[in-house]
């Protein structure tokens, strides 16, 4: 499959990251060859296969309904650039 | 064409918050109303290196709500995880359903005007967590994050389109509501967010198949302004197509003080959430066994509680409808009524005064301050006479205000029934006195008279007299 | 005497014997880290003066008999994915230069709770998204055997601060093959363990399906020491899963007659350097005269296990790095004008270009029109691929191949062309794909006396198998008494 300037922008917004005008032919290029790589599973023997998540087979693990809290509060807003009123400022939001 | 010439078609997209003790996938309280950010953890704040922990509760919850609205429990279902950026979802995914939800197919019942039913089909029911919440900043310009909420547990329950006006959305959001009172997984308070919902809402001329393109209204959490948004939009949208326009497919804010929609952003590209199953949580295998068990621990459903009220208590229609709304009213009507013995009586309590009171003070059943003993004790205290029916009236609006135990209420206030024979004489001899006109026109013929004695007597004694002693002493009175 | 040089079951005997202290082994790989950490650059962040603190205080604990424990005072170092709590834990990243973790991981508190002294923060590709270890935001570690070689990655660190006697041992993680190859490339032991053997709890992940924390060695029994350490069921991880416990140590037999060997034909073409292949010849040889029975045989998934690594990996990654968004404890951006661009520019400036390439590679592979050719697909290969491998222990205990196609290059020779970097782990991916466990050992060294790593994969949860073929070959090629790291520039 081959990809667009527009799809590889599009893909990049999805995923929050800016590409400045002389990364995209680079970006581009290293996905498009992943990609081409990447195509050889389309040759893979699948037919009736189920899919696989997770490289385990557990099944309902579950938590009982609990309360413990978390002690060290405070330690969990140490890396915030902003910290006010204990929350986390950021730009204004509607 | 006019109005009438148009159909509309809504669903609903309903979340609403699981009254687990825990979050969903860690150890916090979910409890409302905490300090920010006091009620989180490194899971719920999306620290880097943590791994969610599905709550069994959660599951368990889901399943009954799946149950008492008549869905099909999947046996195999599994979590996926919905990516998206926005600062109240810390992670920057919210851990969701998608194509495996937990429960599928089902349908709820309301009832329509002619008194016939109506079923609303619901595609599903799955599990989700909820976002944290965006705080304005007065000073700094700027936004806050609190993330106590991010992680509370929510089922989201979609419809079919099949509801077709907004008084149908309001029967339809009022029995889900009812339903997940009665089963004891949420407490539904609209104030608080715990029920919310997303509309969806499209025209079509009469008689059309094909539907209409849909606008939806996203996280409205009162059903005053969700009815107010869907007549706006309607009309809207008839409006838009009248003149020859196109309804566009995008999200719409309603605005409460105008009351008109509004569109939420300017285009932004298509989301693509792209959905995948969670590599951290192992997949959901319901037995039989779990899903039986899960039934048989279901209460009694408004439903059926109404059809008893309708034959073993004789309530009409409207009040067993308006009781049965919300369990906590109807367990308050069940248990008054085993303490006094007088079911017609705490039903008229409740339909009337309590019911005015909770309209005017706009408080939810749930958050009625006095418990069935003391409505019980009131009924009983008016019954043997202790206190008139208007004194009752009095001390009610003290159990809102202060509850306590009735009897100490009138004691206090010195609200006791004045039932002493040689005190109401007293009190009529006085009262035959100071009006004697009336004691004539009486004598002549004018009934309405001892009306207004039995009312100047009810005065003076500040309504303690007990009125049916007062009618009879005046008529042997004024016989003589 | 150096201590350094000692493997941690010496020290443990000298402990025992009273020939060493506590604070002296803490001492003497402070010195060690201060002579040798310039040529190598092993270290994020080097914890010294706290662990030498921490070395006196627990020297007393054990005089005044407040403490025991065999590993009470041991050091170790750590990849700088784990999470310490009042330690920074970068991933290496720009993005989490100043992150400081406000809890610790599972297997970091497991250590602790042995009094295990930890001497610092490894580098380590960014967020594990290389073999080279040259993605590191910080630093580039060299290969303690020739300083103009990489050390292999993404744990790079962990795999050179061991050959070169910085740590004693290390803990790293592998993804796709993220400590077997730096052991590889640093002539070092290195296992990954089954999935689900150790809690990734506090692992900053990478891909969740794939990832798995394990030990990096002098040698076997050391690895076998530390994986008893680490294992266990963790109520925090619900993949983790719960086993009978066992002592991997006691798997040590130095006997492997009647083991039954398989040698996988298609690991052995597709660009192996003839060098490589000779030494695993010899390998090979060499287990047939400690008795073990030898067969080729064909598992012919290497091909579709890397790209379904990538589509996985890489899946998994874009999702799992979202949290790193300027907006609670990472990089942001200094100037922004509006929350888009909060997260667009702090984002674009706190990762890396590898890591970058890859959240664009996974993004792709999950977006509407593309899950099902590559994401869906992919998962349906890793059933074929677990379905083969499968087929292949119905007939064999292990399964052998090389580590890593080549020993490791010159620094700056693959940083230009990511799919050549990505090929390098085609003997490693499809270990996790399949969630085995898999072992590299030393088992020579080419012309340039670079060493050569040999990989044994065994069943699930079947590491006694592995690591006691792995011992016993160690004890027949005696690897760390032949051949040492010279610090070559």
């Amino acid at each position: 499959m081959q990809v667009s300037k527009e799809e590889i922008l599009h893909i990049a917004n999805l995923a929050d990251l800016n590409l400045e005008e002389n990364e995209i032919e680079k970006y581009l290029e290293n996905l498009q060859e992943i990609l081409d790589f990447a195509n050889i599973i389309k040759n893979a023997p699948t037919e009736d296969l189920d899919i696989t998540i997770g490289a385990n087979e557990a099944k309902n693990v579950f938590r009982k309904d609990e309360i413990k809290i978390f002690e060290d509060n405070e330690s969990l807003l140490q890396n915030a650039i902003e910290p006010e009123k204990n929350m986390f400022k950021i730009p204004k939001v509607l | 064409m006019s109005k009438e010439d148009y159909e509309t078609i809504i669903g609903l997209e309903v979340h609403c918050e699981l009254s687990t003790k825990t979050k969903i996938f860690c150890s916090c309280p979910t409890e409302f109303g905490a300090a920010p950010n006091t009620h989180t953890c490194p899971i719920c704040m999306g620290m880097p290196g943590t791994l969610p922990v599905l709550n069994e509760k959660v599951v368990e919850y889901a399943v009954k709500a799946g149950l008492a609205t008549n869905c099909e429990i999947s046996r195999n279902s599994k979590n996926d995880r919905k990516n998206y950026f926005y600062p109240d979802l810390p992670k920057a995914y919210q851990i969701s359903q998608f194509d495996q939800p937990l429960c599928e197919h089902g349908y709820v019942e309301i009832d329509k005007e002619d008194g016939s039913k109506k079923k609303i089909r619901l595609t599903r029911i799955h599990i989700e967590e909820d976002a944290g919440k965006l705080n304005h900043d007065e000073f700094g310009g700027g936004s806050l994050v609190d993330l106590n909420r991010a992680g509370v547990p929510l089922i989201e329950i979609v419809s079919e389109p099949d509801l077709r006006s907004s008084e149908e959305v309001d029967k339809y959001l009022k029995k889900l509501k009812s339903i997940f009172e009665y089963i004891e997984v949420s407490d539904c308070k609209m104030q608080e967010g715990s029920l919310r919902a997303d509309v969806n809402v499209s025209v079509r001329k009469k008689g059309e198949t094909k539907l209409g393109t849909r606008t939806e209204m996203k996280n409205m959490n009162s059903f005053r302004s969700i009815t107010r948004a869907i007549e706006y939009e309607v009309e809207r949208q008839i409006d838009v197509i009248e003149d020859g326009g196109v309804i566009e497919q995008e999200t719409l804010r309603w605005d409460e003080v105008s009351g008109k929609t509004f569109s939420m952003r300017d285009k932004e590209d298509a989301q693509d959430y792209r959905y995948f199953p969670d590599p951290d949580l192992v997949a959901i295998k319901l037995s039989e066994e779990y899903i039986q068990k899960v039934k048989e621990s279901l209460p009694e459903l408004p439903e059926s509680r109404k059809q008893r009220y309708l034959n073993d208590y004789k309530l009409s229609e409207k009040d067993a409808n308006l009781i049965t709304s919300s369990k906590y009213l109807s367990d308050l009507f069940e248990e008054a009524s085993k303490i006094c013995n007088n079911p017609k009586a705490v039903n008229n309590w409740i339909i009337s005064d309590i019911s005015r009171i909770l309209n005017e003070t706009e408080m939810e059943p749930i958050e009625i301050p006095f418990d069935s003993k003391q409505l019980g004790k009131l009924v009983i205290l008016i019954d043997n006479g202790t206190i008139s029916s208007s004194i009752g009236k009095k001390v009610l609006i003290e159990l809102f205000e202060n509850p306590r135990d009735p009897e100490e209420i009138i004691k206090e206030k010195g609200w006791i029934q004045i039932s002493d024979e040689g005190a109401i004489k007293e009190v009529v001899l006085k009262i035959l006195k100071a009006n004697p006109q009336s004691v004539a026109d009486y004598k002549g013929g004018k009934d309405k008279a001892l009306g207004f004695l039995v009312g100047q007597a009810m005065k003076e004694t500040k309504g303690q007299a007990n009125p049916k002693m007062l009618n009879q002493m005046f008529i042997e009175e004024l016989k003589k | 005497m150096d201590i350094t040089e000692l493997t941690v079951h010496e020290l443990q005997e000298k402990l025992k014997s009273k020939e060493i202290t506590i604070t002296q082994i803490t001492k003497s790989y402070i010195d060690r880290i201060n002579e040798k950490e310039t040529d190598v650059q092993a270290f994020v962040t080097t914890l010294t003066d706290e662990a030498m603190e921490q070395a006196k205080e627990i020297q007393n604990k054990l005089e005044e008999g407040e403490i025991k424990g065999e590993f009470a005072g041991i050091p170790i170092g750590i990849k700088d994915n784990m999470c310490t709590k009042g330690v920074k834990t970068t991933c290496s990243s720009k993005m989490l230069e100043n992150f400081v973790a406000p809890y610790s991981a599972t297997v970091i508190e497991k250590l602790d709770k042995e009094n295990i002294i930890n001497l610092g923060k490894l580098n380590m590709d960014e967020f594990a998204m290389g073999g080279s270890t040259e993605y590191s935001y910080f630093k580039k570690t060299k290969n303690p055997w020739n300083l103009n070689k990489v050390p292999g990655g993404s744990s790079g660190g962990s795999a050179a601060a061991v050959a070169a006697n910085l740590v004693p041992w290390a803990l790293g993680s592998d993804t796709g093959g993220s400590i077997r190859q730096p052991a590889s490339f640093c002539g070092v032991v290195g296992l990954k363990p089954t999935y689900g053997l150790v809690s990734r709890y506090g692992l900053v992940a990478f891909a969740s399906s794939l990832d798995q924390i394990g030990p990096i060695t002098k040698d076997v029994r050391d690895c076998a020491m530390l994986l008893n350490l680490i294992v266990g069921h963790d109520e925090k991880d619900t993949t983790s899963v719960e086993r009978p416990k066992v002592d991997y140590t006691k798997s040590l037999k130095n006997d492997i007659k009647g083991l039954k060997i398989g040698v996988p034909k298609e690991f052995f073409t597709e660009g192996i350097n003839e060098e490589v292949k000779d030494a695993l010849e010899k390998s090979i040889e060499k287990y047939k005269e400690l008795g073990a029975e030898i067969e080729e045989f064909s598992l012919d998934i290497a091909k579709y296990s890397l790209a379904t690594y990538y589509i996985i990996g890489c899946a998994e990654a874009s999702s799992n790095l979202g949290r790193f968004d300027g907006i609670r404890y990472t990089y942001r951006t200094p100037e922004f004008k509006s929350l888009k661009e909060l997260y667009k520019k702090s984002r674009s400036e706190g990762f890396g270009d590898e890591v970058k390439r890859r959240i664009i590679l996974g993004t792709y592979v999950l977006s509407s029109g593309y899950y099902d050719a590559y994401y869906k697909k992919a998962q349906q290969v890793r059933t074929l691929v677990m379905n083969e491998f499968n087929k292949g222990f119905e007939k064999y205990d292990i399964i052998l191949t090389p580590t890593s196609p080549t020993v490791a290059f010159d620094i700056g020779s693959k940083t230009n062309n990511p799919l050549e970097m990505y090929l390098a782990d085609i003997c490693t991916v499809s270990v996790n794909i399949a969630g085995l466990p898999g072992i590299s050992i030393p088992c020579g060294v080419d012309k340039e006396g670079m060493p050569i790593g040999m990989q044994l994969i065994g069943n699930k949860f079947c590491e006694e198998t592995i690591l006691n073929a792995a011992y016993t070959f160690e004890q027949a090629i005696k690897f760390r008494e032949n051949y040492k790291p010279e610090f070559k520039k």
